[in-house]
């Protein structure tokens, strides 16, 4: 049976879900501008008016702002409310994301950020006048310290790879300062891109590991590779096949028997707080994803915050200023003779700290603990449920997340991103596609624990269909996504010939 | 997969083409197969001098990259212009309009060592494709 | 737990369906050496009434910028947020939305990225701009990198009046090596003269901020005409992202990057984060630029779509090669500024920026013609300006904090030759009532 819109989906009526809403086009805000239109509010002159010309020389003032939109304050809402409409959300439905820890952003924690006291703090405020920003700082660096078994945490990358460039800093200022001069790292071929791609912005080669069969690293490998001349291993547990590295003790004691140190990816934290902490396991450093496994919003693509656990060797070098306490009194210090610098203005993302802070308190340690425990049974029944129909490279207990492959399907000529693509029509955002790298047509699926299971059993449902259609009416997911205001985007053309932005005088 | 028998070829599949003591160098019909639609050729500049095996640049579809191998040393004395503004002759024409760059050979035993077209398809078919 | 919909039942039924007797079975893989065998030494936890009034309280250990008058700048600047901004931010489709990488669903964020990267062209007389970084400080870093990796050069020269931070970061990013500091006039503009003796057909970079740390107006022209010469590439950096909406846009000037702070556009002061860097170059650069792009394309309908697209540059793809390690950037904080510039407009943003320019004028003129208190720099100012006093200057700060007013900050600890000098920021918000209480209490006591 083939279908043209969710309105005639079968599967989505069931449900009670088919979407046949209003949705309407909207160009763009330099194409609703017209002259004289306005929307701002600003305060009268109570001083006395200057001209900028007397105060600035002219050929450093300019001549108004070409192009600039000029709307009325209905109209930009009215924009704006429509280009959100178009866009899927965790409020609008199941983001099966792999590595992505799509969990529900709670809106106690939106109001928290809003808090005037902490919305307006301005971060040059003298130290006696920001005690509550200090004192949630302080904080929030206690709990990630207990969560993760670390001795310190730090707290200013503004996103997980930023976390990873100051970790892979720190294990660089610590090896250098012992007259050591490391100039390799091994990342598994399974691991992130932002992996490499941070090691190699701190001037590592970066030597490849392969994961054996079972999907996990290889000791042996491990072995061979780790030298004298290997600054680190850079590992995310559970790896991205969603499966722990049962080694990982043996892994940590073969690196540090030849001085190295281990770096922990805390992308797949989600699968472990509660359970068991990364400093127990033998790592050195870790970065967390605030906007992963602590329910920050994703916002679209941000902000979010990585910060970075350490054990006590590291603490020496890390980024100023730490947040101490003395007494009642809280304090910024600025005094590490052998910091590794600054990796952004101040002192990390606060309003994102904050927003974490504020899940960790509602949730407390037992609610922490079952969160990771339904997160891992969510998983562990999607991969029961669709193993057989879908190809699953690794068949063994997955932790929070599992990945399948399209090679079931790819004998229909059927592909990873049809499935993906198909699966819009069903009302879900696709699983991550085509990662880890190997294995070949990857699909990841991490449902998180906030999911119920009438929704886990709708996806389900909707993945079996697909590999029914595959087999029955491939042509269906060829032409997919059906329900969507675009489908299949030129990505060619927009790659040969970029347009990266508006201009008046286009056609 | 065109493979014509006048050409010698690279296990990182590239081909070449031997006018005197010139070599034109390509990518095969494997090659841009699997990339798919090529986006962006990035070439080296003339005069640049190249090792055997050395990278000489990057070749881009929407979702990868690879780089480019010198088939042999040499100075790289032509460029192909043209892929700036039309990488997809890559695509549509990789023996002809999509070349990519002309090398001055140092070294002729370099081009004895390159792969005859039979070679070249036992490669790729070996790798399943 | 009321984010966890399965009860202990729905578990029950899935523990049942997959052939697992509990829970804790599925741990069974954890080696025991590491498995916790305790409840994590937390906090108990807080229903949301408790959770927000003990937030309440330890926010009202914070001096909010709204209620003190404050003349705080120094990169993180007090200014009006419309109202309708953050009634949109909330908005669930953009506020849970993952990163835009599958188009289909994702069409609004795509196509408000490529308006925010338009604005920032618009503002910075840029070509092309990318969907954001995490703040300015890192964004001079990058761009220091990627002048590094166009001109494969490796000296970098920063002027010593570039935010002390961000230049920190610099450091951090760069290493110590191959960055040079240019020392700046009595004017308080960077000494050119200095800057072109010191450069040669090693230099990379050189990069310069307008308005700079002490606010004051900078020719990036010459700055840009020197680099050019000998090859090297013009940053320009920019703290206060209003500036833009009045002063000559770097572009213009002659910078080939652009790197800088849009925390002025609709982000409130948030202790310092999250902030939005914004980063924008010429067109022919655009394949060493590091961060996401949106582009305009068709889809296969012939209907306009939006897409990230040169994602070849970035570490998904690229990996160890990458442009960048940048992943999630600043998304939301970049739709907040498109909602605030697109709210603000071609007038609104003049206009502002006008305001900031005639408040901060009138304080600088009323402190300056205090008996003892000298301007310390004659170059021209945008809204911050630096302050010579006839006292210790946490003397100063101290006494007016008793009046409930946040003076500014002392400069001694970031220029330690600068030790009776405050920098002052004068914003829309700061009323004229406060500017004059502020003049007559120094009046009253330190002149």
């Amino acid at each position: 049976m083939s279908f043209e819109t969710s309105r005639d989906c079968p599967e989505l009526q069931r449900r009670g879900e088919s979407t046949s809403g209003l949705q309407f086009d909207e160009p763009l805000i330099f194409e609703r501008s017209r002259p004289g239109r306005h929307a701002y509010s600003l305060p009268s002159w109570d001083v006395p008016e200057v001209s900028p010309d007397t105060l600035i020389p002219s050929q450093l003032l300019r001549d108004g702002i070409p192009g600039f939109p000029e709307v009325s304050e209905p109209e930009v809402v009215r924009h704006f409310t429509r280009l959100s409409q178009w866009n899927f959300g965790i409020d609008v439905g199941f983001y099966p994301l792999g590595s992505c820890t799509m969990k529900y952003n709670p809106r106690v924690n939106e109001a928290a950020a809003r808090l005037a006291g902490f919305a307006n703090a301005h971060p040059c405020l003298p130290d006696e006048l920001c005690q509550g920003a200090l004192q949630l700082l302080y904080e929030i660096e206690q709990y990630l310290c207990e969560i993760s078994g670390m001795n310190r945490v730090i707290l200013q990358p503004a996103a997980g790879a930023h976390g990873e460039l100051t970790g892979m800093m720190l294990i660089r200022a610590y090896l250098e300062d012992r007259g050591e001069r490391r100039r390799k790292v091994l990342i598994p071929d399974s691991a992130h891109g932002t992996n490499p791609a941070s090691s190699s912005l701190c001037g590592y080669e970066v030597v490849q590991i392969a994961s054996n069969r079972h999907g996990c690293l290889d000791t042996d490998a491990v072995a061979r590779a780790m030298t004298p001349e290997v600054a680190a291993l850079m590992l995310t547990n559970p790896n991205t096949l969603g499966i722990f590295e049962e080694n990982i003790l043996e892994i940590a004691e073969i690196v540090h028997r030849q001085g190295g140190l281990l770096y922990c990816d805390g992308a797949n934290m989600n699968a472990l707080v509660g359970i068991a902490r990364p400093a127990d396991m033998g790592f050195d450093v870790i970065q967390f994803n605030l906007h992963k496994t602590f329910s920050t919003p994703h916002g679209g693509g941000g902000p979010g915050a990585g910060p970075v656990g350490i054990v006590d060797a590291l603490s020496p070098y890390r980024p100023v200023p730490t947040i101490e306490r003395n007494g009642d009194l809280y304090r910024r210090n600025y005094d590490l003779p052998k910091t590794i610098g600054k990796l952004r203005a101040f002192f990390g993302n606060f309003g994102v700290l904050l927003r974490a802070y504020s899940y960790i308190r509602t949730l407390g340690p037992e609610g922490l603990k079952h969160a990771t425990e339904v997160a891992v049974l969510n998983a562990n029944y999607i991969m029961h449920e669709l193993k057989g129909i879908y190809d699953l490279p690794y068949d063994r207990l997955c932790k929070h997340e599992c990945v399948f492959s399209d090679k079931n399907q790819a004998r229909h000529n059927v592909h990873a991103l049809e499935i993906a693509k198909r699966l819009i029509d069903y009302g879900f955002h696709p699983p991550t596609m085509y990662f880890p790298l190997i294995v070949k047509g990857a699909m990841m699926i991490e449902p998180t624990e906030t999911e119920s299971k009438e929704t886990l059993d709708h996806f389900i449902e909707a993945m079996k269909a697909i590999a029914q259609e595959a087999e029955e009416s491939p042509e269906l997911l060829h032409q997919a996504p059906h329900i969507t205001r675009v489908s299949k985007p030129d990505e060619t053309q927009a790659a040969r010939h970029p347009v990266l932005r508006w201009r008046p005088d286009r056609p | 997969m065109d493979l014509p028998e006048d050409l010698k070829y690279t296990r990182e599949h590239e081909w070449a083409r031997r006018e005197g003591n010139r070599i034109i160098v390509g990518i095969t019909d494997y090659a841009q197969r699997e990339l798919g639609d090529v986006v962006y050729v990035d070439l080296p500049p003339l005069g640049r001098t190249l090792s055997p095996g050395e990278s000489f640049g990057v070749v881009e579809s929407v979702k990868t990259v690879s780089d480019l191998y010198a088939p042999t040393g040499g100075k790289v004395v032509a460029r192909n212009e043209e892929l700036v503004q039309k990488p997809e002759l890559v695509n549509s024409s990789p023996y002809g309009e999509g070349w990519m760059i002309v090398l001055e050979l140092n070294r002729p035993e370099e081009w004895d060592g390159l792969l005859d077209d039979r070679s070249y398809r036992a490669l790729v078919e070996g790798q399943g494709n | 737990m009321r984010y966890i919909p399965n009860t202990a039942e729905d578990c029950r039924q899935m523990l049942d369906r997959i052939g697992v007797a509990t829970i804790e079975d599925l741990f069974s893989d954890i080696p025991v050496e590491v498995r916790l065998q305790r409840l994590l030494n937390l906090p108990a936890p807080l229903s949301e009434g408790e959770l927000l009034g003990h937030l309440r309280s330890m926010s009202e250990c914070n001096t909010r910028a709204d209620s003190a008058a404050s003349f705080l700048g120094a990169g993180a600047y007090h200014h009006l947020i419309p109202a309708l901004v953050d009634q949109l931010l909330l908005r669930g489709e953009f506020l849970t939305a993952y990163t835009p990488y599958q188009a289909e669903v994702s069409q609004g964020i795509l196509q408000a990225i490529y308006e925010f990267q338009t604005l920032i062209c618009q503002l910075t007389g840029m070509d092309v701009a990318n969907a954001s970084m995490y703040d300015g400080a890192s964004a001079v870093a990058e761009g220091a990198l990627m002048a590094r990796r166009i001109t494969t050069r490796e000296r970098v020269l920063v002027a010593r009046s570039v935010h002390p931070e961000w230049r920190q970061v610099l450091t951090t990013y760069l290493g110590k090596d191959n960055i040079v500091e240019i020392p700046f006039t009595a004017t308080g503009e960077t000494d050119i003269h200095w800057m072109q003796d010191h450069m040669g057909e090693e230099t990379a970079a050189v990069i310069v901020q307008t308005p700079n740390f002490f606010g004051t107006v900078e020719d990036l022209s010459a700055v840009a005409e020197a680099a050019h010469r000998l090859g090297a590439l013009s940053i320009a950096a920019v703290s206060e992202g209003l500036s833009l909406g009045i002063l000559q846009p770097p572009g213009v000037l002659g910078a080939d990057i652009v790197a800088g702070e849009g925390q002025s556009f609709g982000l409130p002061l948030s202790f310092g984060g999250p902030y939005l860097g914004f980063f924008a170059t010429r067109e022919h650069f655009v394949r060493q630029m590091p961060g996401r792009l949106a582009g305009e394309t068709l889809d296969s309908q012939g209907r306009r779509a939006y897409v990230l697209t040169l994602a070849t540059r970035e570490q998904h793809i690229r990996r160890e090669k990458a442009t960048s390690n940048i992943c999630t950037n600043q998304g939301l904080c970049a739709l907040a500024a498109t909602i605030y510039l697109t709210t603000l407009g071609k007038e609104g943003l003049r206009e502002q920026a006008h305001l900031n320019l005639g408040k901060a004028q009138y304080a600088k003129k009323a402190l300056g013609s205090l008996p003892g208190w000298t301007i310390a720099f004659s170059g021209p100012t945008f809204n911050e300006f630096v302050l010579k006093v006839p006292a210790e200057p946490q003397a100063v700060l101290g006494r007016l904090l008793e009046e409930n007013i946040v003076g500014g900050l002392a400069l001694q600890r970031f220029y330690p030759e600068m030790d009776r000098h405050l920098l002052l920021c004068v914003t829309e918000t700061n009323r004229r009532a406060d500017i004059d209480r502020l003049v007559s209490i120094l009046k009253r006591d330190f002149a």
